[in-house]
């Protein structure tokens, strides 16, 4: 552990301010709090949000699983598990089933999340209206009086132009039947994970400097129509190395013929359902 | 036969070990020392400096060696050594106006109060390259110069403000805002325009204020005055009550001198645009005061049509910390979400296939 950083490198003070932006985005769920975003040493873009977030709620007897992409060896995953091994000392598990706070990029793991765990989700655009209206004073404005029509004609054009609601990931949800949230870029097929999920949720957006939060036991709904209900990614595969057919699956080019194979994003997931099957 | 891709912490050690060994590059070439980079890369240095918002020339040397001379790399690293420090007071506004002048220009006037002193400037150089620096070891230039900065040289714009032809600057906030510490809001005090600007990318703010002068938004500007020099920074210890003198910088600051009509209140007179850096970035200086004047569009009952003009798209868009890190985590795996496009793609089309006859 390195010496000359407070615990978690943040100063108390920083992680106060943190903890109080946290609090308010607990108590009014969806809704993002602007807060005094630091500037870390590790880019924006790479998770500074979720760094921040973690850094506030962690303690000396947590234990930190960190993914991106839904695998713990990617290589920004094993950046941050080491920023955190390094300046908090915490013990560390790629075991989905072990870990007290789980920090994501992506994806939520396949495993059921229990009680007492927090996730953290990094967040790169925290406004789920960015891309229709540029304008944060126009935005906050739409929040406040939750004027969603625009998200709404949104879905309802990608229906009469493609047939389907054509957002695959960051697909918006309705927070405690309040506000629109964006569930960072994990795909649609996590969305329902969400739905009164028994653990904490904390999203950081760093660079953007907003925090919000799904508390435990929370609806989120993913928005849809009457007669275009929301649905979920489905593969006609199994995964390659354990056989699972209710996991997403990341897609392996094998070589230049179009081989190709399909394996489980989350690689604690898979590891496990193998270690299942040697046994 | 597919291999989990394993390996991610061996490849980032790796990965450490070829930087380092790039960075020392041939090793019968010399090391480079911070006194080299502080003494000849100065204005490297004070770009740094000033856009790193920390005012240290030996810290703003090793950003620049350590990242191997890229400018926004050794902000970024100077950036994140900024936001660990303790804050314990807040300076005395400087005074430019008593500063110890190197260089002193206005373009409004052919002769002032302490006269035009051109300073080390590149200004007038014919940009030959100079092969005579490629050999090492030339004679030391001798410098043949006037005595600089005895006679007092008020500001242009002091000048101005006595004959009431130019707006008053206006009451500053009490407590400047610190967007390193609060999240910024719309619309923004000048204060934290200001800071964001200080901090803000060169070439993102000469670009602005070079649309602004090609008619997105033009303000009119006049070059009032650029100075350069070093000035006193002091400090009023909260235990003694009376400021004390901490140390000397080096700023350039620059005064734009812009048209304003009028209104039906205020009887027509020039307005103001403010640059202000560490040490000589006299190009960022004059592009940051023209943009500051944009940026009071609103302010002055201007129409804000140009970019220039338009606080968030100026403030959300100017920092280059901020910007490298968003657009450059575009290399961070994306497997999953593309993954989930590749999957609505390939239906869309069979779709699109079985809906042909």
């Amino acid at each position: 552990m390195s010496t000359g950083y407070n615990f978690a490198y943040l100063d108390e003070q920083t992680k106060r301010m943190l903890r109080r932006a946290l609090l308010k985005a607990v108590a009014i769920p969806g809704y993002q709090v602007p807060f005094g975003s630091r500037e870390m040493p590790l880019p924006y873009g790479w998770g500074t949000g979720g760094i921040q977030v973690t850094a506030a709620v962690i303690g000396a007897d947590d234990i930190l699983k960190v993914i991106d992409q839904g695998a713990d060896d990617t290589t920004n995953a094993v950046s941050i598990r080491r920023f955190f091994a390094r300046t908090a000392g915490v013990a560390t598990t790629e075991k989905t089933r072990e870990a007290t706070v789980i920090q994501t990029r992506h994806r939520i793991p396949e495993t059921p999340l229990s009680e007492g765990q927090i996730m953290v989700y990094q967040v790169p655009i925290p406004e789920p209206l960015r891309w229709l209206e540029p304008r944060e004073t126009e935005t906050r404005k739409m929040h406040a009086l939750a004027d969603y029509g625009a998200m709404h004609v949104k879905l309802y054009e990608d229906i009469a132009r493609y047939g389907h609601i054509a957002t695959t990931y960051d697909y918006p949800v309705l927070v405690n039947d309040r506000y629109l949230m964006r569930p960072s870029p994990i795909p649609k097929f996590d969305n329902p994970k969400m739905d009164n999920s028994p653990a904490l949720q904390l999203f950081g957006a760093g660079r953007e400097k907003r925090i919000y939060a799904v508390p435990p036991y929370t609806s989120v709904k993913s928005l849809d129509f009457e007669d275009h209900p929301f649905e979920i990614q489905r593969w006609d595969q199994a995964c390659a190395l354990c056989g699972a057919t209710e996991s997403f699956l990341d897609e392996v080019v094998t070589d230049d013929a179009g081989g190709r194979m399909y394996v489980c994003s989350d690689s604690d997931y898979c590891g496990e359902r193998r270690d299942e099957v040697e046994q | 036969m597919y291999v989990a891709v394993k390996g991610g912490e061996k490849a980032i050690d790796n990965a450490h070990a070829l930087l380092a060994e790039e960075r020392r590059g041939a090793e019968e070439v010399p090391e480079l020392s911070l006194a080299q980079i502080t003494q000849q890369l100065a204005l490297a240095v004070e770009r740094v400096m000033t856009e790193g918002s920390v005012h240290d020339r030996e810290l703003a040397a090793l950003a620049l060696k350590q990242a191997q001379g890229d400018a926004v790399e050794a902000i970024f690293l100077l950036r994140a050594y900024r936001t660990t420090l303790p804050r314990f007071g807040a300076s005395q506004p400087i005074d430019t106006g008593a500063m110890t002048i190197r260089r002193r220009i206005s373009s409004a006037f052919k002769d002032l109060p302490g006269g035009q002193v051109l300073g080390p400037t590149y200004d007038y150089t014919h940009r030959l390259l100079d092969f005579a620096l490629a050999a090492e070891g030339a004679a030391r230039p001798e410098v043949k110069a006037a005595e600089t900065g005895l006679e007092p040289s008020p500001r242009v714009t002091d000048v101005l403000r006595h004959q009431g032809l130019i707006e008053e600057s206006g009451p500053g906030a009490d407590i400047p805002g610190d967007l390193t510490r609060q999240p910024l809001n719309f619309p923004a005090g000048r204060d934290l325009r200001l800071q964001n600007l200080a901090r803000a990318d060169e070439g993102f703010v000469l670009a602005l204020a070079y649309s602004s002068q090609r008619g997105y938004g033009n303000t009119h500007p006049f070059a009032g005055e650029i100075r350069m020099g070093e000035v006193a920074v002091e400090l009023v210890p909260e235990e003694l009550g009376f400021a004390i003198d901490i140390g000397t910088i080096t700023v350039t600051e620059c005064q734009m001198i812009n048209q304003f009509k009028g209104s039906k209140t205020v009887p027509p007179q020039f307005t103001r645009g403010y640059g202000l850096t560490f040490g000589q970035c006299e190009r960022k200086a004059m592009a940051m005061a023209l943009v500051d004047r944009s940026l009071r569009a609103e302010e002055l009952g201007e129409t804000v049509t140009a970019p220039a003009q338009d606080q968030e798209f100026v403030l959300y868009h100017s920092d280059n910390v901020e910007a490298s890190g968003f657009v450059q985590h575009l290399k961070l795996p994306h497997y999953v979400d593309f993954q989930s496009e590749l999957e609505m793609i390939r239906r869309l089309r069979r779709e699109n296939a079985e809906a042909v006859p």
